[in-house]
């Protein structure tokens, strides 16, 4: 079977404009999330006025044709292609040879909305011709193709808030299955805008603390009242460990095994037992050919519901059995609000980092955990995870019943 | 009040420079769209589209192929404006 390595990360988050500085404002516990300054919540009558919006906005990196070109879903993940792709060490690869899964669980609603704009406003005749190309929810991974020239497939598998955990998945699943030698995978999310902040809201899933927005998103604590909505883009360069040995390449882990589940149960809501999140942690272990002693480290999925919160951590519990208690959790979504179809890759990203540092990233606001959650929680502080081969997993769930768990370990 | 050529032509290299990358400089009567500034068609449609906006004018699907040259798009807005 083919091995699977992660050579290079990228991201642009509410934390920071790349990876480097995302990781340390995470281990610093800080918050990524804060009020809007638009006039929305006035204008519209939005219950919530805040989000955890990006560091460094991608018009400050890219050029005015590229930001004209393309939907901020795709300029996010342009820029954060283009950091992994460089942290890879820019490898030369054969283009046939070469895939990119970029997902997004929205697409482009920037365009599609200010475009419809355009057309209530001023007519047909100016709505402009890259509408189509720039709305599209291939998109970003079409773009990422053009980037890195990858001739191998560009694919973007949506699964709401699972379609950056999706991606990574199907990257792993291309180089396993012989496709390609090297993926360009992850995921991306624009949807600061005030349909989906206001539709979000209607379905109750938005905290409304719109007096402490850095204090919003707190998974696990007992008065969490909602997610908080995100934005930005994680990718990873996925290799054949064959091919990133023969150039030398830098190695930061490995991608071990992913279980992917549909619950079929409800549209929106998870399985209230929690069986299709729990039988993809259990796939993604089997298919890692782990036991559970091996993991030492779960990045939650948890976005700080009332309900979905405590049904990963059940599940959890109920997948790792008493070696629970060995485990230490972190819910990242604390410091950065939900980036929707990006989450899974951030989160992916923030994992294989903490096995590489052998640190887990604390959860912030906290106060009084729920006191059902029976997994050590990462507080505050960031944790020291054990020395020598070591795995964790990463869960991401979304509307639609689509459970994502990836299993993720040391290089050695 | 209409535009002089000259005019259009400085409005139109903006609008060109902003969506190609293109120095406005480099934006001139003789330049082909297609083989002197490398615009493909669906820019090229993108810039006949914010065109029409900047001068107030309708330039038809059927006309646009006859745009071959930055002095043939100037000379056309400069006279659907009068």
């Amino acid at each position: 079977m083919t091995n699977v390595v992660i050579t290079g990360l990228g991201a642009t988050t509410p934390l920071g404009g790349d990876v480097p500085t995302t990781w340390e404002n995470a281990l610093a516990g800080k918050s990524g999330v804060r009020t809007l300054d638009n006039d929305w919540a006035e204008t519209y009558g939005m219950p919530v006025n805040f989000a955890g919006q990006l560091m460094v906005r991608p018009d400050e990196v890219l050029t005015r044709p590229e930001t004209k070109r393309m939907d901020p879903s795709a300029q996010m993940a342009i820029v954060a292609t283009r950091e992994a792709w460089a942290d890879a060490g820019s490898p030369e690869v054969d283009p046939e040879r070469l895939g990119s899964v970029v997902s997004s669980g929205i697409g482009g609603v920037w365009t599609l909305l200010s475009a419809w704009d355009t057309l209530k406003e001023k007519g047909a005749n100016r709505v402009l011709p890259l509408t189509v190309p720039m709305l599209m929810p291939n998109s970003p991974t079409a773009y990422v193709s053009l980037e890195i020239k990858a001739r191998a497939g560009a694919h973007a598998p949506v699964s709401a808030c699972a379609s950056g955990a999706e991606a990574i998945g199907m990257a792993f699943e291309m180089i396993q299955s012989g496709r390609a030698d090297v993926v360009v995978a992850g995921g991306t999310e624009a949807a600061i805008h005030p349909l989906p902040i206001s539709a979000f809201a209607a379905m109750q899933a938005l905290s409304k603390r719109n007096d402490d927005p850095r204090g919003a998103s707190r998974p696990y604590d007992t008065t969490r009242d909602g997610f908080v909505l995100g934005e930005g883009a994680g990718v990873l360069v996925l290799e054949s460990e064959e091919f990133a040995k023969a150039r030398g390449a830098r190695i930061y882990g490995r991608v071990l095994g992913v279980g992917m589940t549909s619950d079929a149960s409800h549209i929106a809501a998870p399985e209230p037992n929690g069986a299709g999140q729990t039988r993809a942690m259990e796939l993604a272990l089997e298919r890692a050919g782990l036991s559970v002693t091996d993991i030492s480290h779960v990045n939650a999925h948890a976005t700080s519901t009332p309900v979905g919160d405590m049904i990963e951590a059940r599940g959890i519990r109920g997948v790792l059995g008493g070696h629970s208690d060995q485990v230490l959790l972190s819910a990242t979504k604390s410091m950065t609000g939900h980036l929707l179809g990006g989450a899974g890759a951030l989160e992916s990203i923030f994992t294989i980092k903490a096995l590489q540092t052998r640190t887990a990233p604390p959860t912030i606001n906290v106060t009084s955990p729920d006191p059902e959650l029976e997994v050590p929680l990462v507080r505050d502080v960031p944790a020291d995870l054990p020395k020598g081969q070591t795995a964790a997993i990463n869960n991401s769930f979304g509307f639609g019943g689509h459970n994502v768990a990836l299993v993720f370990g040391t290089d050695s | 009040m209409a535009l002089s050529e000259n005019e259009v032509l400085e409005g139109l290299a903006e609008i060109v420079a902003e969506e190609t990358g293109l120095d406005a400089a480099d934006v001139q009567n003789e330049k082909s769209f297609t083989d002197d500034l490398d615009i493909d068609s669906l820019s090229m449609m993108t810039i006949v589209t914010l065109a029409e906006e900047k001068f107030d004018v309708r330039i038809p699907d059927e006309d646009v192929k006859g745009l071959v040259t930055v002095g043939d798009a100037v000379q056309y807005i400069t006279k659907a404006q009068s």
